[in-house]
């Protein structure tokens, strides 16, 4: 009776300190193996008095289970603590750098160009597109810059061998071509590149611009200076900025201005601007009784180098990965 | 135009600070692009009279003197003690007083090598006044003793720079800046004194107006015994130089200082070479003149002359002749004002190679009603400084041909509707009145007649560009459209450009721009075209042509970052080319898309070793991914700008669309690469355009791989293999591709092993093995049939 429960407690011991499955299995078959402890006990329940039996048989039988629970107990623990181990075994490294392909990036021209677009895109402009190479008449004379104007003189300009073809000195041809094939109202921008004869830290012989045009029944300068400025606030992101329009002259416009901004301290001259010319509406057979607008030009190389803060217009012609991996 | 500020300031009161004045034309639309003080700051410098030198006692080279500053009687003359090598008594100098402040130094009371001085006598430089060290500044002799310097040269003056833009020629004078001055700020012009010189003589020239429509007016007079030797006074000299002109002779001073001051350009002739009277002509066919400028030019009929009865003498309106160049010698002189047709003067300086004061005022129109008020002028002024004896002024005029000036009809309610502000009528008005259009008022409307000297107001608008710049653009408010809400297409059959480009920087490519003109090389390298679109007048010949591709410019940011000692650079571009059109004479300017690759597939990173170097086919994929999920087509076909074996055509469908390769070794050496660049160039437009998709029922019935090799000859090109699978295989077979090509042990020479994988579905059923079976050995049936194929 007294050994019955000196066995149970001796197994649970032992159980305990068996390290893995095959110890544990060992000491198992030591109690409830074919002549393990508690199993010579079972056998010997025969020979006890048959009043003795049930309850003797009960009280083995209960001892059994206990080892049981243990023995279960126990190879759980042990698996667990295998697989502890093979995780740790099979942790990483999680600071070492993903594998595979790179990123690339867009020119810093390309960035602008595209931020360009979206902020137009969102005051409902489409984006037209034009040739590079262009005629007089597209470049300059539709433009009311007939040959030998002195305005001519503002533009160096490339011409072809041959002489009847140029290229263009900025995208109003754009603009030109797009008013000859379409009605009012017109909303556009026209990016692209642009060439002039010219070669130095601010002018490169060929940079990019964006010209836009706003022709309607009714729209006025003073929508020009809303739009312009409300442009340059998103594009900048800087609700304080300041926009000033200052008279000019473009022979495509009448008025005309030359648009200036600051963040505060002092001013830039980013952009032109201006009424459309009436010579230009009907060059391409709008009615300028009718229909007015405004069109206006800027640098999207400038306007990224105030974006960024470069400070050398070749940069963006020189292709240094150095450089424009910068703008990623 | 630079002016003096001083100078302008004698036509009007102006009530503003020198800041003011330049922000009141600045934003008047009369640029002032720079101010610069006259002279830099300095005080207590006086006009002194050295009343006798002698010898310092201790000091070769030194002097001592004594100076009168006009202190008063009583008051003992000034000893300085000076080392200027032109000092000499009775001459007037700058003397700089005890306490003075010169631009870099301070004067105190010295004792030098034992004589005490009380100051300093100066030289221009030390002044701040010139550059040169040579001696004292010598006053003129009428210099008032003891007058401060500044004052006595008017050195308290501001230099303007002013840059009126190409449609305000009347603003290239003092007068017509005074003009705008007045008009923008609202005050009173005080007129220039021109009164008609009285005639001393009846000798007078005879004019010929033979093109009266290139000038039909032209005015002389004849100014005999002038002394050409006069020095021109100081402070005509002083205000010539302000505005960047230098004096020469007085006579050609004077017509400067005309043109300066009232806009319009004069000439003075020898009167001794002209032979008989005046002609003005157009130029014979290669008639040659000799300049002023010592440039002998062959003319032709566009151009104008100024002319006697053998010989051309100026060439009208740009530059006088040399052979009737006023000179020491000359006695008598022509004076000329005339007016020419500025579509004759136009474009003539760029023919030409050089322009000239008078020719920039010309071919921006000068005042038609001007030229007799100039040569009043600038005769009162040489009679003053040369003497002589004035004839009458000979004029000879073409009415007809004169500028017309038409009466506008300005609607006062257009402003509002133009300009989106309204202005008070009376404001409108007086802005005309004060720029000098006599405005008449009629119902709702003004009518205004452009003065003689507007040469850019002609319709409507000009007028109303004229009220906005003078009300103040300022005053214009700031506001937002009011339109209909209209939604713009979103076409889903195109990529943008944009989305384009960011998909090649997802696959790791840098976007670059790059010259459109490129090095005539570059074409006949990498197009093999020795005919490019070439420019008149390029910049730098290795920019001298138009590119048709954009390949050399990706080699070209290739070699400059390989040189940089980049290992792996890869990049792309978008933009046009240029090719000769088909029709003649216009332009093919395709865009299009191109990229660059070279040194490891993989930027440097653990865990993929060994590296792979980038090859053909891992730009293949990225040129594929552009296009996805649309299909390309690769043939192979020479290109020059890439290896014979490793080029390709690239076909969407039917069209040729580009073509992509690895750069000919030929190039590599020439063009410095010690990596190898594989590229692909493709049209833009096959780029944009992409598939909208189209829904197809899932098979609901498990699939079933099976992998199959075989061989064939090397020359079987995998496309052709696809193809005929493609088009005969049955329909069971849902897709065929290739995992795996092996040459070597166990296939002979000259033959390739292919192995290939197919996925073969029902959608109706689930299939049996048999008929699995079956379907693959159709396919080999196909593929021995056509290629010969042979089961490995």
């Amino acid at each position: 009776m007294h050994d019955l429960d000196a066995l149970v407690k001796d197994a649970l011991a032992v159980f305990e300190q068996a390290v893995d499955a095959n110890a544990l299995e060992q000491v198992k078959a030591r109690y409830l193996g074919k002549s393990g402890l508690l199993t010579e006990q079972l056998k010997a329940l025969g020979k006890l008095p048959a009043m003795e039996r049930p309850v003797m048989g009960a009280r083995i039988n209960a001892a059994k289970v206990a080892l049981e629970t243990a023995l279960e107990a126990r190879r759980e623990h042990i698996r667990e603590r295998r697989l502890d181990a093979a995780l740790r075994e099979d942790a990483l490294d999680v600071s070492l750098p993903g594998r595979g392909i790179g990123m690339g990036g867009l020119h810093p021209v390309s960035r602008t160009l595209e931020r360009v677009e979206q902020i137009f895109h969102s005051l409902g402009f489409e984006v037209a597109d034009g040739p590079e190479i262009e005629t007089d008449f597209y470049n300059f004379t539709a433009l009311n810059q007939p040959e030998n104007h002195p305005a001519r003189s503002m533009h160096d300009t490339f011409y072809l061998e041959g002489g009847h073809h140029l290229l263009r000195t900025h995208t109003s041809p754009i603009q030109v071509r797009y008013m000859q094939t379409h009605q009012p109202p017109l909303r556009i921008i026209a990016p692209g590149r642009v060439y002039r004869v010219d070669s130095d830290a601010t002018h490169s012989p060929m940079f990019h611009q964006v010209e836009g045009l706003w022709i309607d029944e009714r729209i006025s300068f003073a929508d020009l200076k809303g739009t312009v400025t409300e442009f340059f606030r998103l594009f900048f992101e800087r609700g304080d900025l300041q926009v000033r329009f200052r008279p000019s002259f473009f022979p495509f416009t009448e008025p005309s201005a030359e648009i200036d901004m600051s963040f505060g301290d002092g001013w830039l001259e980013v952009g032109g601007c201006g009424m459309v010319h009436p010579q230009v509406l009907k060059n391409v057979n709008i009615d300028s009784q009718r229909c007015q607008g405004f069109a206006f030009g800027m640098g999207l190389d400038r306007l990224t180098m105030l974006r960024y803060g470069v400070n050398d217009l070749r940069l963006f012609f020189e292709n240094d990965l150095r450089f424009l991996r910068q703008f990623r | 135009m630079k002016f003096s500020e001083n100078w302008l300031r004698t036509f009007a009161d102006i009530p503003l600070s020198s800041r003011e004045l330049a922000d009141l034309l600045t934003f008047g639309g009369i640029e002032i692009e720079g101010m610069a003080a006259a002279a830099p700051a300095f005080d207590q410098v006086v006009v002194g009279e050295v009343l006798s030198v002698e010898k310092h006692p201790h000091a070769d080279r030194l002097n001592v003197c004594q100076v009168n500053i006009g202190a008063g009687a009583g008051s003992p003359p000034l000893t300085i003690v000076c080392g200027a090598p032109n000092v000499r008594a009775g001459m007037r100098v700058p003397a700089a007083l005890a306490g003075a402040t010169l631009p870099s130094m301070q004067i105190k009371v010295a004792t030098v090598r034992g004589v005490t001085s009380s100051g300093m006598l100066c030289s221009a430089r030390e002044l701040g006044l010139s550059d040169a060290a040579d001696g004292l500044l010598e006053l003129p002799s009428d210099s008032v003793i003891g007058a401060s310097v500044r004052e006595a040269l008017d050195l308290d003056d501001c230099i303007f720079d002013s840059k009126p833009t190409p449609n305000r020629g009347d603003c290239l004078s003092l007068r017509g800046m005074a003009r705008e001055v007045a008009a923008l700020a609202g005050i009173a012009l005080r007129p220039v004194p021109v009164a008609a010189v009285t005639a001393g003589h009846d000798g007078e020239p005879s004019i010929t107006l033979q093109a009266p429509q290139a000038c039909p007016l032209y005015c002389g007079r004849l100014i005999r015994g002038v002394d050409v030797r006069a020095p021109t006074p100081q402070w005509m000299v002083r205000r010539l130089a302000r505005s960047g002109v230098r004096a020469i002779s007085a006579v050609v001073d004077v017509t400067n200082y005309v043109m300066l001051e009232l806009g319009q350009p004069l000439h003075a002739f020898d009167a001794s070479r002209i032979e008989g009277g005046i002609r003005v002509r157009f130029a014979q066919a290669a008639e040659k003149l000799e300049l002023l400028n010592g440039e002998t030019r062959e003319l032709d009929a566009s151009y104008l002359v100024i002319a006697d009865e053998r010989k051309a003498l100026a060439l009208g309106g740009i530059m006088g002749g040399a052979c009737s160049a006023v000179g020491n010698d000359t006695r008598d002189i022509l004076l000329e004002a005339a007016y020419f047709d500025p579509a004759v003067i136009a474009g003539k300086s760029r023919l030409l190679g050089f322009g000239s004061d008078a020719a920039y005022r010309f071919e921006r129109g000068v005042n038609f009603a001007g030229a007799q008020e100039a040569i009043e002028r600038a005769t009162r002024l040489l009679l003053d400084i040369c003497g002589g004896i004035p004839g009458p002024v000979a004029t000879a005029v073409a009415q007809a041909h004169l500028p017309r000036r038409a009466c506008i009809t300005l609607r006062l309610d257009r402003i509002e509707r133009v300009l989106g502000v309204a202005v008070d009528p009376a404001i409108v008005t007086g802005i005309f009145a004060r720029l000098g259009f006599e405005p008449e008022q009629t119902h709702g409307s003004l009518l205004l007649t452009p003065p003689p000297y507007r040469f850019d107001i002609a319709i409507e608008e000009d007028l109303i560009e004229e009220v906005a710049r003078v009300y103040g653009y300022s005053r214009i408010p700031a506001s937002r459209p009011v339109v209909t809400a209209t939604a713009l297409p979103a076409p889903e059959r195109q990529r943008s450009v944009s989305t384009l480009r960011r998909m090649l920087v997802a696959r790791d490519y840098q976007e670059v721009v790059t010259y459109s003109f490129v090095d005539r090389a570059w074409e006949a390298d990498f197009c093999a075209n020795t005919s490019p679109i070439t420019l008149a007048n390029p910049i730098a010949s290795q920019m001298a042509v138009m590119r048709s591709s954009l390949i050399g410019g990706l080699v070209g940011a290739v070699a400059y970052n390989l040189h940089h000692k980049q290992t792996r650079v890869r990049v792309f571009e978008s933009g046009r080319c240029f090719l000769p059109g088909r029709a003649g004479g216009v332009y093919d300017q395709p865009r299009r898309i191109a990229a660059a690759a070279c040194g490891e597939a993989a930027p440097d990173q653990w865990g993929i070793r060994p590296a792979r170097t980038v090859d053909f086919y891992d730009v293949k994929a990225d040129l594929e991914a552009l296009f996805h999920p649309g299909a390309l087509r690769f043939e192979a076909a020479p290109h020059p700008a890439f290896h014979p074996g490793k080029s390709a055509r690239v076909w969407q469908a039917e069209r040729a669309i580009g073509w992509m390769g690895e750069v000919h070794p030929r190039w590599l050496q020439k063009y410095g690469l010690h990596l190898v660049p594989v590229l692909f160039e493709v049209a833009l437009d096959a780029a944009v355009a992409c598939p909208l998709p189209e829904f197809e029922a899932v098979s609901k019935f498990p699939p079933v791989w099976r992998d199959l090799a075989l061989v064939f000859d090397e020359a079987v090109p995998f496309q052709s293999i696809r193809d005929e699978v493609f088009a005969k295989k049955p329909e069971a077979v849902a897709d065929f591709w290739v995992f795996d090509m092996y040459r070597g042990p166990g296939v002979e020479n000259g033959k390739k092993s292919l192995a290939f994988r197919m996925l073969v579905q029902d959608t109706q059923k689930t299939m049996t093995d048999a008929e699995v079976d079956s379907a693959v050995s159709e396919i080999i049936k196909i593929l021995q049939n056509r290629f010969n194929a042979k089961l490995r």
